[in-house]
């Protein structure tokens, strides 16, 4: 029994990370398609894999879809020459992806991904480890993604990589608050005295049975958004990077399977995003607002709550692909006057109108 | 002094400001985009539209009856700007086309460099014969200097036969039939 505690746990959180980097490495396919329609291309359609891209009629829709380029585009960072700059520091070089990464991946400990009933007819959520401040811990966990990207153009020794990380880092900083101030409200409405859930994500998802947040919510789902697409060092915020103007950002010096770990990291990061906000916002594994779960108590439910969740997931992943395609960059400048000008005052505003309604709410209802 | 005109801006509105509208009208954009077709050619499969007059390979071609159409005349050895033509002047075997044989020449080697071809059109637009045709090949490659070079054979192989009305060969023994050889 002992040895199946420790087991178990281990067994899962491995099973958990391969899906997840499996999901990275397809959501790195969904941007390289999402984009190509965009633009009127057809996008990676002609790698093929033997055996299972040569079925009949599904063997050619694979290869068109471009289904076995992310095979193809991990063994390229792999089998690439390892360069390393002489004029780097070494050791803070190859820490930078590694401390890009981890915190992108350790995140996902305290996500909720589904539901299951367990024997005593409780709903319980599947999750690795259910914090009850597992909020605070996804935002203390996430940011510290911010130090793969200072040390990497830091410890690149050159301008451009130095320029993308000090950007990076002011504008995280600076978003941060926003987000932070921006999901206060949210919790303070789930987690009422008396409630059992506390800071719990669980507990956000099953306040979401009737109505999703985002409906009762709007400003601060609409922050958190801004705030999320900041975070994630996306367009229209991604000033790490920024390939125009300072080549590539943080990871200008960085070349095959290290700048393949900060590429699985940015991705990470939009991954885990989505599915914050989801959970947050978008109702989690709840089928519709309004509507009953129509999952059933058994396993065909669990599936089928994890499978609403995923695709809830990959709707919001489309979106972060969809928007880097629709608007241009914001100046740095523009960057911090949004945050710090308008985000953060709208964030206070939104919590001390919503703790003044709470407040008169609990007045006029003694 | 140019009269200016002082555009009226108005203000923008507050919804305006907040980016939104424009935000929504900018992803519709893009969405009305990515469920367009697709304007990019599948390239080896799908070769595009090539029009008429494009300037492609340089070719010699034959007039419809097959005859060799070039009579070595040189023209476009001469005019060729970088120089990339290369003829060699030869007579025609009399066994084959006794008719043909002592009254032209044809070219005994008819070399075309690739690398130094800049595709000018002046060897078409010269030629006396409308023997020599840029068409529609575009994509030339080759493992070797050597293989960049087209001689007379290959350059008939692309080149094919063009359907000219001149019908030269025919007309002249017409003629000779008729009594007028000249």
């Amino acid at each position: 029994m002992d040895f199946l505690a420790i087991v178990l746990p281990i067994g899962l959180s491995l099973t958990m990370i391969s899906v997840f980097m499996g999901l990275c490495s397809y959501s790195v396919l969904a941007e390289r398609k999402v984009s190509s329609w965009i633009q009127g291309r057809v996008g990676p359609n002609r790698t093929r894999l033997p055996l299972l891209g040569h079925l009949p009629i599904i063997g050619n829709l694979m290869t068109g879809l471009g289904l076995f380029q992310p095979a193809a585009d991990g063994l390229k960072f792999l089998f690439k020459e390892e360069i390393t700059p002489g004029h780097v520091n070494r050791t803070y070089f190859y820490l930078a992806p590694i401390i890009a990464l981890a915190p992108a991946l350790t995140t996902m400990v305290v996500l909720p991904f589904g539901r299951y009933v367990d024997a005593a007819g409780q709903v319980q959520p599947l999750v690795l480890a259910n914090l009850e401040v597992g909020m605070l811990f996804i935002l203390a966990i996430s940011s510290l993604g911010v130090y793969g990207i200072v040390l990497a153009g830091w410890s690149s020794n050159s301008k451009y990589p130095f320029l993308g990380a000090i950007r990076s880092s002011a504008q995280m900083i600076s978003y941060e608050l926003a987000m932070g101030l921006s999901i206060l409200p949210v919790f303070i409405w789930v987690a009422a005295p008396g409630s059992d859930y506390g800071l719990n994500l669980f507990g956000v998802v099953q306040s979401q049975q009737t109505l999703w947040l985002f409906m009762w919510q709007p400003l601060s789902a609409l922050i958190f958004l801004v705030a999320l697409f900041a975070e994630t060092n996306r367009l229209p915020f991604d000033m790490a990077e920024s390939e125009t103007d300072l080549v590539g950002g943080f990871h200008t010096e960085y070349g095959c399977f290290k700048f393949g770990l900060f590429f699985v990291a940015e991705y990470a990061h939009v991954i885990m995003g989505s599915a914050i906000f989801v959970v947050l916002f978008l109702g989690g594994w709840n089928f519709l607002p309004g509507l009953a779960d129509p999952w059933s108590d058994g396993l065909l439910g669990t599936i089928l709550s994890v499978c609403w969740f995923m695709a809830k997931v990959f709707a919001m992943i489309f979106f972060f692909i969809w928007v880097r395609w629709t608007l241009p960059r914001f100046r740095y400048d523009q960057v911090m006057t949004l945050g710090w000008k308008l985000l953060l005052p709208l964030a206070i505003a939104n919590l001390v109108f919503n703790t003044l309604v709470i407040a008169l709410y609990d007045y006029f209802n003694r | 002094m140019a009269k200016t005109k002082v555009i009226e801006r108005k203000p923008l509105s507050f919804a305006e400001k907040t980016f939104i509208p424009q935000i929504l009208g900018g992803l519709k954009a893009t969405m009305g985009t990515m469920l367009d077709k697709t304007v990019t050619l599948q390239y080896p499969e799908e070769r595009p539209v090539i029009p008429d007059n494009y300037r492609g390979v340089p070719t010699l071609v034959k007039d419809p009856n097959g005859r060799e159409k070039c009579v070595s005349c040189q023209l476009c050895e001469f005019v060729c700007p970088p120089k990339a033509i290369r003829i060699q002047p030869g007579e025609i075997d009399a066994e084959l086309e006794p008719d043909r044989a002592h009254v032209e020449k044809a070219p005994q080697a008819f070399d075309i460099n690739m690398l130094r071809c800049i595709y000018c059109g002046l060897c078409q637009e010269v030629c006396p014969e409308e023997a020599i045709f840029l068409q529609d090949i575009f994509s030339v490659s080759g493992t070797s200097r050597e293989s960049m070079i087209n001689n007379k054979e290959k350059l008939y192989e692309l080149g094919g036969t063009l359907p000219d009305q001149h019908y030269k060969w025919d007309r002249k023994k017409a003629a000779e039939l008729k009594g007028n050889a000249h």
